[in-house]
């Protein structure tokens, strides 16, 4: 494999996975966020997401990396190119046992990403693979209603009373700990910015802090001064027990007979 | 099998999710070709991840491929051009009203939200209740004059 198709090929699971991880995690909230308008909202967000990262899977099966399914449900954590970000769980507790989910890290969590991800969008809509250039376009659409959407609940808490105000200020903080891993792009980042497949790591974080400062600073809102060093490098591989515990719920079913056809 | 007798054969086949239109209203058939019985047929996903795709793609097998001179079927979804809420044919927007769901603005409308007439009385007394719906490419919004909730086909 030369160094291009190795960059492209790291890129696109890095893409599909944030995505794939991050919808999972939105897929969980199900039944239990705060109204039933935003069980319906949320999943079908999620369901767009999940879509994407579809794409983004079939993309690496069509360059002859594997089958789709079996990208997304049977590889190992640590192939797994996504940022920790996205894999952290959604508060104390599990899905079907005592679920203490918090709603201020979830809106936190997924408007601070999606901002990202338009940033990121916008960058591989000039991307030297067509068919990222072609995809992002019409992923573009759809995230546009994700963003008015998370845009509504910021300025819903930052609104709601000094406890939302702070729980969801708290919960920019708590994202925050983790953003730098969003605007890595790995080991192999040189030669995914070399092959002109997407823009370099400072300029995608340079647009993001614009973009989210200026989203939060409309409610009175504001980005820590600086960012830690994630405690895990996702785009290396390496991830917490949170992932490992959900790829082994997700993929459950399909483990049971990964040749049965759906 | 002509191409013209294809399209013809596509206006059979209906959106899954909303019984009353053809994918060729919806503007989602993008491209035809027929050589040799061998159909090859282009489709423009409304949203990435809609889940209708493939009961779409089983539909048109089941029309398209039974037709005489039919060999094979082959669907394709393709992204460029990208699909808009534009592409839906007038007679589609109509049809849409028919089944209670408002045809989509025009996207050069569109800002932090969008407007549109109640599909049922008309009135552009509405509010949007909820930008997502039951199907990723609809919103839930109400009508002030006759009281009713509707959906809308989302403009992207």
């Amino acid at each position: 494999m030369n160094t291009d198709q190795k960059a492209l090929q790291e890129l696109l699971f890095q893409l599909a996975d944030d995505d794939f991880i991050l919808a999972y995690r939105g897929s969980e909230w199900l039944g239990l966020a705060p109204h039933i308008e935003e069980d319906v909202a949320f999943s079908s967000m999620s369901q767009d997401t999940m879509g994407h990262a579809v794409m983004f899977y079939e993309m690496l099966e069509s360059l002859g990396v594997g089958s789709a399914d079996d990208l997304a449900q049977l590889r190992k954590p640590e192939d797994f190119r996504n940022a920790v970000l996205v894999e952290r769980v959604n508060g104390t507790g599990h899905y079907i046992e005592q679920p203490n989910y918090d709603w201020a890290y979830a809106v936190a969590r997924t408007y601070l990403y999606e901002l990202f991800k338009w940033v990121r969008l916008q960058s591989l809509m000039n991307s030297s693979f067509e068919p990222l250039v072609q995809i992002s376009r019409k992923m573009m659409s759809e995230l546009r209603y994700h963003l008015m959407h998370w845009q509504t609940w910021t300025k819903h808490l930052a609104n709601g009373g000094e406890d939302a105000r702070n729980r969801l200020q708290a919960a920019i903080v708590q994202v925050c700990a983790d953003i730098d891993g969003l605007f890595s792009l790995g080991p192999n980042a040189e030669a995914i910015v070399g092959a002109g497949l997407i823009a370099d790591e400072a300029t995608l974080k340079q647009l993001w802090l614009e973009k989210a400062t200026e989203a939060l600073s409309k409610n009175g809102l504001s980005l820590p001064d600086t960012f830690p060093t994630p405690s895990h490098d996702g785009r290396a591989g390496e991830h917490t027990e949170a992932l490992t515990d959900a790829l082994n719920t997700l993929s459950s079913v399909y483990r049971l007979d990964p040749s049965a056809a759906w | 099998m002509t191409e013209e007798r294809v399209w013809e054969l596509l206006q059979e086949v209906k959106d899954p999710e909303i019984p009353v239109i053809s994918l060729v209203e919806m503007g989602m058939v993008n491209k035809v070709q027929v050589q040799d019985g061998i159909v090859q047929i282009e489709v423009l996903p409304t949203f990435v991840g809609c889940p209708a795709l493939e009961i779409m793609k089983r539909n048109i097998a089941e029309i398209v491929g039974v037709a005489e001179g039919v060999q094979e079927v082959r669907v394709q979804f393709v992204f460029e051009p990208a699909w808009t809420s534009d592409r839906i044919s007038d007679v589609g927007r109509e049809k849409l009203k028919t089944f209670g769901i408002a045809p989509p603005p025009e996207l050069l409308q569109i800002e932090e939200s969008f407007d549109v007439p109640c599909p049922f009385c008309g009135s552009s007394n509405t509010r949007l209740d909820n930008l997502f719906g039951p199907a990723a490419c609809r919103s839930i919004l109400y009508c002030d004059s006759c009281k009713n909730p509707f959906e809308a086909m989302k403009p992207v």
